[in-house]
C-alpha cells in the first residue's frame, strides 16, 4: 500500500478529533479549569507549607507556583490520555471502532493515528494552559516553550499508550471512574508533580522509591528541564522505554489473534 | 415433521457452489468462546450480484460470523475468502472489498454527515476529490444530498442508516455486509432500506449477506443461509431451502429445519 494511503488515513483521523474537540468546547473549558484550579487555589495555600531549596533546573530561589506548573502540564497530559482511551470505550460501544478497525490499513497504524491525533488536542490545552500561567509569574526562557514541544509530544504518547492498553481491559464505562481513582490519582500524588523527591523522602522512603519509579515523575521532570532549556537524561529514557512497552502491549491487546476481543467474545455479543 | 428436526446431511449449498468463484467464500469454520461454540463448521459462499439473507434468531452466531468475516478478531479453525483473498493471510486486500454497515449506529452523531463520509473515505485512503465526488453522488442517490452540511443528530432513523449504506459503499466494495439493518425501523422504513438494497446489488453487481431474524425480508430470489445454533441448516435460494425442508414458505422451512425450538 502506497503512503499516501497512510498519510490520508492519519489526516482523517486527526480531523475528526479536532472536530469533536471543537464540537465539545465544554471538554476544553474543563481541561484547562482543572490545572487553573490548582494553580490558583492550591499553589498559593501550599506555598507557605512548603519550603523549597534550589534544585536543578532552577538557579535561584523559587516560587511554589512556579514549581508546580510543569506537574500541572502533565497533568493535563494524563488526563487527556486517559480520556481519550475514554473515548476508545466509549466509542466501542459505540461501535464507531469498529469504523475504525476495518479500515484496510494495518491495525497498530490505526492505533497510532489515533494516538497521535489525541496527543495533538493535548499539546494545543498544554500551551493554552502554560499561556495563561504567565499571570501567576511562571515564566521560562523564551525558547522554552519550544523546546518543551518534543517532551510533550512524547510524554502525550506515552501516557496516550497507557491509556489506551487500560481501554482494552475495560468491557464498560463505569469501571472506567475505578481506573480514574486507581491509576490516575495515584500516579498523580505519588510522583515529583507537587513536591520535589527529596521533599517526598523526609517524610516517607518507600513513597519516594514508588515515586522514582513512577513513569509520570519522569514525564514531569522531562517537562521542567525542558522548559529552562535542559535535557534530563533519566526521564528522558524512562518516558521513552515506558511509551515502547505502553505501545507494544497495547498494539497486542488489539491483535485479531490474540486480543481480548478474540477471548472475551466482542464487545457485544447479541448473537 | 420427523425429518425436518435433524439438521440436513448434505452441508454444501445448493446454488453456487464453487468457492472459487465466489466474492465471500466461507469454509469450515468454526468458532469459541471458552468452552460455549459460537460457530460450528459453517461453510456457503456468495456470488456477485446475490443478495444473500444470513437467517438466524438471536444467538444463532450472526454477529460472530460478521465480526469474523470483518476481522474485529482472527478466524481461528476454517478459512474466510473475500475475491479470493485470505482474511487471515491477505486482510488488507480482503477488508478494502468489503463494506459494512454494523448493527450499531456508528455515525458520530455530532459530525454532520460529509464529515463522516469523509472520515470513512480517509481511512480507506481514498484521496478527497475522490471522497467529494462519490459522496455527492451516493448522496444523490439516496435523496439526502440537501442535508449533506446538516449534523447527523438530525436525521431520522431511516435517514442514518441509508447514510451508513452510502458511507460503506465509498470505497466501492464488491461485497456489503449488513448486520441486522433493519432494527429500529418502522415497516415502511424496513422496506424501503430492503428495496434499496436489493436495488444495489441488481444494478452494480454486488454480493450482500444481510443478517436478520425477520423471514419476511428474504424474497423469492434471494440466497438463504439459515444459521442455528452456529451451524448452517440450509443454504441455496429460497424455493431450494423451501423445497428441501418440505414446506410451502421460509417461516415453515426454518420451523422444520430448526425443530421449532430455539437450539
Amino acid at each position: 500500500m502506497s503512503p499516501a494511503l497512510y498519510a490520508r488515513c492519519l489526516r482523517a483521523v486527526i480531523v475528526r478529533e479536532g472536530l469533536r474537540f471543537v464540537h465539545q468546547r465544554e471538554r476544553f473549558f474543563a481541561a484547562l479549569v482543572r490545572p487553573l484550579v490548582w494553580l490558583a487555589i492550591f499553589a498559593v495555600g501550599f506555598r507557605a507549607v512548603l519550603g523549597l531549596s534550589i534544585i536543578p533546573p532552577y538557579e535561584t530561589y523559587i516560587l511554589y507556583e512556579e514549581y508546580v506548573v510543569p506537574g500541572l502540564v502533565g497533568m493535563i497530559q494524563l488526563f487527556n490520555g486517559m480520556q481519550s482511551s475514554l473515548s476508545m470505550v466509549y466509542d466501542r460501544e459505540m461501535g464507531s471502532m469498529k469504523t475504525l478497525l476495518v479500515s484496510p490499513l494495518p491495525r497498530w497504524y490505526l492505533l497510532l493515528c489515533k494516538l497521535l491525533a489525541g496527543v495533538l488536542v493535548s499539546i494545543a490545552q498544554a500551551y493554552v494552559f502554560i499561556a495563561v500561567a504567565a499571570f501567576w509569574d511562571f515564566r521560562p526562557p523564551p525558547m522554552g516553550y519550544l523546546a518543551v514541544l518534543p517532551a510533550l509530544v512524547l510524554s502525550g504518547l506515552m501516557l496516550g499508550a497507557l491509556g489506551l492498553l487500560l481501554s482494552s481491559f475495560i468491557k464498560q464505562l463505569e469501571n472506567f471512574a475505578g481506573v480514574m481513582n486507581f491509576v490516575i490519582f495515584p500516579m498523580f500524588f505519588a510522583s515529583s508533580a507537587l513536591y520535589p523527591l527529596w521533599r517526598i523522602r523526609e517524610g516517607s522512603p518507600w513513597l519516594a522509591v514508588v515515586a522514582g519509579v513512577n513513569p509520570f515523575t519522569h514525564v514531569v521532570e522531562l517537562i521542567r528541564f525542558a522548559l529552562y532549556l535542559q535535557i534530563q537524561p533519566v526521564s528522558l529514557l524512562v518516558v521513552a522505554g515506558a511509551l515502547a512497552v505502553f505501545l507494544g502491549a497495547a498494539i497486542l491487546a488489539y491483535d485479531p489473534g490474540r486480543g481480548f476481543w478474540a477471548r472475551r467474545g466482542g464487545p457485544a455479543e447479541q448473537g | 415433521m420427523t425429518a425436518g428436526a435433524q439438521p440436513l446431511r448434505t452441508p454444501e449449498p445448493a446454488a453456487p457452489a464453487d468457492p472459487a468463484s465466489a466474492v465471500l467464500a466461507v469454509e469450515r469454520v468454526s468458532h469459541s468462546f471458552g468452552s460455549r461454540k459460537a460457530l460450528d463448521d459453517v461453510s456457503f459462499a456468495i456470488p456477485a450480484g446475490r443478495f444473500t439473507v444470513l437467517l438466524g434468531l438471536n444467538g444463532a452466531g450472526k454477529t460472530t460470523l460478521f465480526s469474523l468475516i470483518t476481522r474485529l478478531y482472527n478466524t481461528r479453525q476454517g478459512t474466510i475468502r473475500v475475491f479470493g483473498f485470505d482474511m487471515r493471510l491477505q486482510p488488507s486486500q480482503a477488508l478494502a472489498r468489503i463494506g459494512v454497515v454494523f448493527q450499531q449506529p456508528t455515525l458520530d452523531p455530532d459530525l454532520t454527515v460529509l464529515q463522516n463520509l469523509r472520515y470513512h473515505g480517509g481511512l480507506h485512503g481514498l484521496p478527497a476529490s475522490m471522497v467529494e465526488e462519490r459522496a455527492a453522488e451516493e448522496l444523490e442517490r439516496i435523496g439526502l444530498a440537501p442535508r449533506a452540511k446538516d449534523r447527523v443528530r438530525t436525521l431520522s432513523g431511516g435517514q442514518r442508516r441509508r447514510v451508513e449504506i452510502a458511507r460503506a459503499l465509498l470505497h466501492r466494495p464488491s461485497l456489503l455486509l449488513l448486520d441486522e439493518p433493519t432494527v429500529g425501523l418502522d415497516v415502511a422504513l424496513r422496506r424501503q432500506v430492503l428495496d434499496h438494497v436489493h436495488d444495489l446489488c441488481r444494478e452494480r453487481g454486488l454480493a450482500v449477506l444481510w443478517a436478520t431474524h425477520l423471514m419476511d425480508e428474504a424474497r423469492p430470489e434471494d440466497g438463504v443461509v439459515v444459521l442455528h445454533g452456529g451451524r448452517v441448516l440450509a443454504a441455496g435460494r429460497l424455493p431450494e431451502v423451501c423445497a428441501r425442508a418440505g414446506a410451502p414458505a421460509l417461516e415453515p422451512a426454518f420451523a422444520a429445519l430448526t425443530g421449532g425450538g430455539r437450539g
